[in-house]
């Protein structure tokens, strides 16, 4: 049990993935302009990456892993090159699925999530989330946990910078810098922030 | 056949006047992790440029076959499969660069730019045109890289491609590291400051007041 609190934490703070990894930065800056889509869209990575990470090590361990084709006799078979082309293929038919099936059962949800739904397929954190997960070899288990924690993660991230959007409005930024330029440079500082973190040891 | 004049806008373009990075926002994703050091910055480049002007390139040339619907998933695995043919020559030929790279070459799958392009230019425009405006692109994105990774690594560690061109403190020398530049959130500071400069050289890039 401690050991998935510490990966929880780790995943949230110290190794964020927007912050210290800089994944889904495209739609962590484009859609950070209001507080509230910020939300709903860190609540749809939560979701997305709570179910993708897992699935993904099945399928890594079942059908992609050297040595996983063993049930079928092929014990020498190594697919792990297909790995890219299989997990994005994960992702898309998993986003589509649940956005059917929220669409089906809990329709409330899928207009607050809306067009955010479809965008994650091409967002870096799931994809990012989950070939870390291939890469430091979690077990079932502790992929759950990571791709929970990582959405957790980022959806703070996206929140916390798009509070301070909303106020950077009011101040008076120079012309080169308004807009993107400021926008990079306060994530430069929350980083900074979170990486004052990174001195826990769990 | 389009003109060399048409060839040269699409070619050249994207490398100030339209940059991928500073005005379109595309493909941020990867342009900080990899930038510590010149040589991954190149390395990454160059991959992303391949793959953009490839993948532009097929999809161009199947454009008028691919089903409206299905779009997104022909070009997911068109620009996948040209992924793994990168990640599988890397790893073949500079095994340590791969492993420094980690996860990032993997992730050229899902920048922006590669499906950006392919959704905006390659599906309307002929394979030649296509390719040439995946390499103009790919060129944006590496000014852009590049410039990040030539700042960092020269004033983070006092070399270029791992060659000392500053002699340090610690070696005897005279220049003391500043070790701020080495870390993650520079590369932030450094973008932010590099779209400053082209839009104050480029004023009608200049965001209107909200």
């Amino acid at each position: 049990m401690e050991h998935y609190i510490s990966l929880f934490v780790k995943a949230v703070f110290i190794e964020n993935l927007a912050l210290s990894f800089f994944l889904g930065m495209c739609t962590f800056l484009a859609v950070s302009k209001k507080v509230t889509t910020s939300i709903g869209l860190g609540v749809a990575v939560i979701v997305v990456l709570g179910i993708s990470v897992p699935v993904n090590n099945l399928v890594y361990h079942a059908v992609l892993a050297p040595g996983s084709l063993t049930w079928l006799g092929y014990p020498d078979a190594d697919l792990s090159f297909l790995r890219f082309l299989t997990f994005i293929g994960v992702i898309a038919a998993l986003v589509q699925i649940l956005e059917m099936v929220l669409d089906k059962f809990f329709p409330v949800l899928y207009n607050a999530l809306g067009i955010f739904l479809p965008l994650i397929t091409v967002n870096c954190a799931i994809f990012g989330a989950v070939s870390f997960m291939v890469e430091r070899n979690y077990d079932f288990g502790e992929s759950v946990v990571y791709g929970i924690g990582a959405g957790v993660g980022w959806a703070l991230a996206i929140t916390l910078l798009a509070g301070i959007r909303e106020k950077l409005k009011y101040s008076d930024v120079p012309d080169g810098l308004r807009g993107l330029g400021i926008t990079f440079i306060t994530v430069g500082l929350m980083g900074l922030g979170f990486m004052s973190f990174s001195g826990i040891s769990l | 056949m389009a003109d060399t004049k048409e060839m040269k806008a699409v070619l050249f373009g994207p490398v100030l006047a339209n940059n991928p990075i500073a005005l379109q926002v595309l493909g941020i994703c990867s342009a900080l992790a990899v930038t510590s050091s010149l040589k991954n910055a190149l390395i990454m480049s160059i991959a992303l440029t391949l793959v953009t002007a490839f993948s532009s390139f097929f999809i161009s040339l199947i454009r008028n076959q691919i089903p409206s619907s299905v779009r997104i998933i022909v070009q997911m695995t068109i620009i996948a499969s040209l992924v793994i043919v990168v990640d599988q020559v890397l790893q073949a030929f500079s095994y340590a660069t791969a492993k420094e790279l980690s996860v990032f070459v993997g992730l050229i799958i899902t920048n922006c730019i590669v499906m950006g392009r392919a959704e905006a230019y390659a599906m309307k425009s002929p394979p030649i045109m296509s390719f040439l405006d995946g390499i103009g692109n790919g060129l944006g994105y590496s000014v852009v890289l590049l410039t990040v990774g030539f700042i960092r690594e020269l004033f983070g560690k006092g070399t270029l491609f791992g060659v000392d061109i500053i002699p340090l403190v610690q070696d005897g020398g005279w220049y003391q590291p500043m070790g701020l530049l080495i870390l993650p959130p520079s590369a932030f500071f450094i973008i932010g400051l590099f779209i400053w400069v082209l839009r104050t050289y480029k004023k009608d890039q200049v965001e209107a007041k909200a």
